[in-house]
């Protein structure tokens, strides 16, 4: 029966079909690894539900005593209550998030499908913003933003996204576009559309996928960007998720670890959510998206 | 133009044409073609780009360039000094070396590390494996967390005196220490985090290595070869775009490092400025300190040297990077 199996194979399928003890092999090692990934994130988990006695004398991931207050404490924590850095976070990344899906898009369907004077000029240099690092630009963008009065507000945060900033969505949606059939383009125009009625009708509804990885992407990377937060939001009552944990650092010369494990708990949640809700998609658009030009 | 060429082809083929059709079509075509012109259609399709590139990235550029011949502390308008914050940078402040240092380092140890550790892996998983997107699952999510100060702040109690690590070290009998307040340790430990977020990287070589030609490796197969020479011979030079791809992304990124220094070191880039990671020197000169000239300086150094870096990734590349058309 195996005999006419591996006969029947070809080499390359016998060279990937590996035989049974290699096998568990290569799964000893991929589960070796998946615990070493894993591993500090599980034992923040449990952190935060050890009292702050146990946290650092006792190594495993069981605590021997539950203590859920930390979760309590910890959200009533540091001067603010936590649901105020939520809050401030939430209005940030969906501001954040409308911009990039809006501008972007429109950006990328004007790369994508128009012949226009300099167009190999514009695009390249687009993607030469990709590399630009934003620490390049990070002082004029805050005079300029001093200077509107914007500090301590959330502008700063969310209008950039309104200007297609993020040239990295560009990119992406206009090789996303350029997969979609000109015919369609052609059919509506032949129907009397405009350009941005073939945009509106035709073009936005057939990305979905490229604008959901943009929204994902965009929700994760503005919630997790501690830089720009740090810099244009000064008082506590505009503070964001990561802002308000590093309160905590401050605060740990006491002993509120398990308040800050918890709350470092809650503030990986949305992600965490997201990234368990968009796995396969986040994986492949990543693998798939920006890989040839 | 393409396309609409090759309509053309098809059409004839399927039907002859009259002459009255011909002129129709071809009056169409010079409509659509005027059409794809689009006039001033483009340009109000990238307005909101046009006022984001000139607005926040050229005149920011140029702004910080002139900035950087400035004393400029924000409140009092900018003096010119001409050259000398990069008189001063380059020789006479030991913690700009001290930054340089620390970065090269991080970028030098953690970019290699992480990349061979994600193609390895990446490499085992190019199999049919029962619960491969499970793995698949498991490395990547540290690359999408990693940038979450939740995490650095977790990564500061694993490397601490007493926390996760020299626990696993007393399991084999080594006495460990604190990591991260030993100027020695600490930015290995940041090291440490870079390369456990190796999933982005990897996705991107599992990516390419399904799309390697099978007949390649069916002839190898025949011809008997072995496993080492297969991966240098024949996995190796068809991946060197994608390697190449991912060395350009994770050393740009690398430069870019700020937030775990910032936290582990609860802003300071200490112990002894061993995780004085050059983007939180800049903020510190420019938001701490308030001497925005002189961070503008830094910036237009670091954005030189990150295009250096890409320029000479870029002319290397010539010599390694094989492509098949």
């Amino acid at each position: 029966m195996s005999a006419i199996t591996t006969a029947s194979k070809s080499p390359l399928q016998k060279l990937r079909s590996a035989t049974g003890s290699r096998r568990i092999f290569i799964h000893t090692v991929l589960i070796g690894v998946a615990i070493v990934m894993l591993y500090p994130l599980l034992w923040m988990l449990s952190s935060s539900l050890k009292p702050d006695t146990e946290i650092f004398t006792q190594p495993g991931l069981i605590p021997s005593s539950l203590r859920p207050e930390n979760y309590s404490e910890g959200w009533s924590g540091s001067g603010n209550s936590f649901s105020l850095y939520i809050t401030n976070s939430l209005i940030v990344t969906i501001g954040a998030v409308i911009g990039n899906v809006i501008s972007c898009s429109l950006a990328a369907y004007a790369f994508a499908r128009f012949e226009f004077r300099g167009k190999k000029i514009w695009f390249g240099l687009m993607l030469g913003t990709l590399m630009l690092p934003t620490q390049a630009v990070l002082i004029p963008q805050y005079t300029i933003f001093y200077n509107l009065t914007w500090i301590n507000t959330f502008l700063p945060l969310i209008v950039p996204k309104f200007l297609a900033v993020d040239a990295f969505f560009i990119f992406l949606m206009v090789q996303f576009i350029r997969s979609i059939p000109r015919e369609l383009d052609q059919a509506a125009m032949m129907d009397g559309a405009n350009p941005f009625q073939i945009y509106w009708k035709i073009i936005l509804p057939l990305m979905k996928p490229a604008l959901i990885t943009t929204t994902i992407f965009t929700f994760i990377w503005t919630y997790d960007d501690f830089l720009h937060q740090l810099v244009y939001l000064q008082q506590n009552d505009k503070f964001t998720v990561p802002l308000g944990l590093t309160l905590f650092l401050d605060q740990t010369s006491g002993s509120s670890y398990g308040a800050m494990f918890a709350m470092s708990t809650l503030a990986l949640l949305p992600t965490l959510i997201c990234f368990l809700i968009f796995q396969k998609r986040l994986v492949e658009g990543l693998a798939t998206s920006g890989m040839k030009g | 133009m393409t396309t609409a060429k090759t309509d053309e082809v098809v059409k004839e083929q399927s039907a002859p044409s009259t002459p009255s059709d011909q002129r129709e079509r071809d009056r169409m075509r010079r409509r659509l073609a005027r059409r794809r012109g689009g006039g001033w259609w483009p340009y109000a399709f990238l307005a909101p780009w046009f006022v984001g590139l000139f607005g926040l990235t050229i005149y920011p550029m140029l702004a910080s360039l002139y900035l950087s011949f400035t004393n400029f502390d924000l409140l009092t308008p900018a003096q010119w000094i001409g050259l000398d914050n990069y008189d001063k940078m380059f020789t006479d402040d030991p913690v700009f070396w001290d930054s340089v240092h620390a970065t090269l380092l991080y970028v030098l140890v953690s970019v290699p590390l992480k990349l061979a550790l994600a193609l390895g892996v990446a490499m085992l998983l190019n199999r049919d494996l029962r619960g491969i997107g499970l793995y698949r699952a498991a490395f990547y999510l540290p690359s999408l967390l990693g940038g979450a100060v939740a995490i650095a702040i977790v990564w500061r109690q694993v490397f601490g005196g007493d926390g996760l690590f020299n626990d696993f070290l007393a399991w084999f009998g080594i006495k460990g220490q604190d990591w991260i307040s030993s100027p020695d340790t600490a930015l290995y430990t940041l090291i440490l985090l870079a390369v456990w977020q190796f999933g982005t990287p990897m996705v991107i070589f599992l990516a390419g290595l399904k799309q390697l030609p099978k007949d390649v490796y069916e002839a190898a197969a025949i011809d008997g070869v072995t496993p080492v020479t297969r991966f240098f011979k024949i996995t190796l030079p068809l991946l060197t775009p994608i390697v190449f791809f991912n060395v350009v992304l994770q050393i740009i990124d690398a430069f870019k490092t700020f937030t775990p220094a910032f936290v582990i070191s609860n802003g300071s880039g200490g112990p002894l400025n061993s995780t004085m990671l050059y983007s939180l020197y800049l903020y510190k000169k420019g938001f701490t300190d308030l001497q925005m000239g002189y961070a503008s300086a830094l910036a237009w150094v670091l954005f030189l040297v990150i295009a250096g870096f890409t320029a000479v990734n870029f002319i290397a590349s010539r010599y390694w990077v094989h492509y098949d058309d």
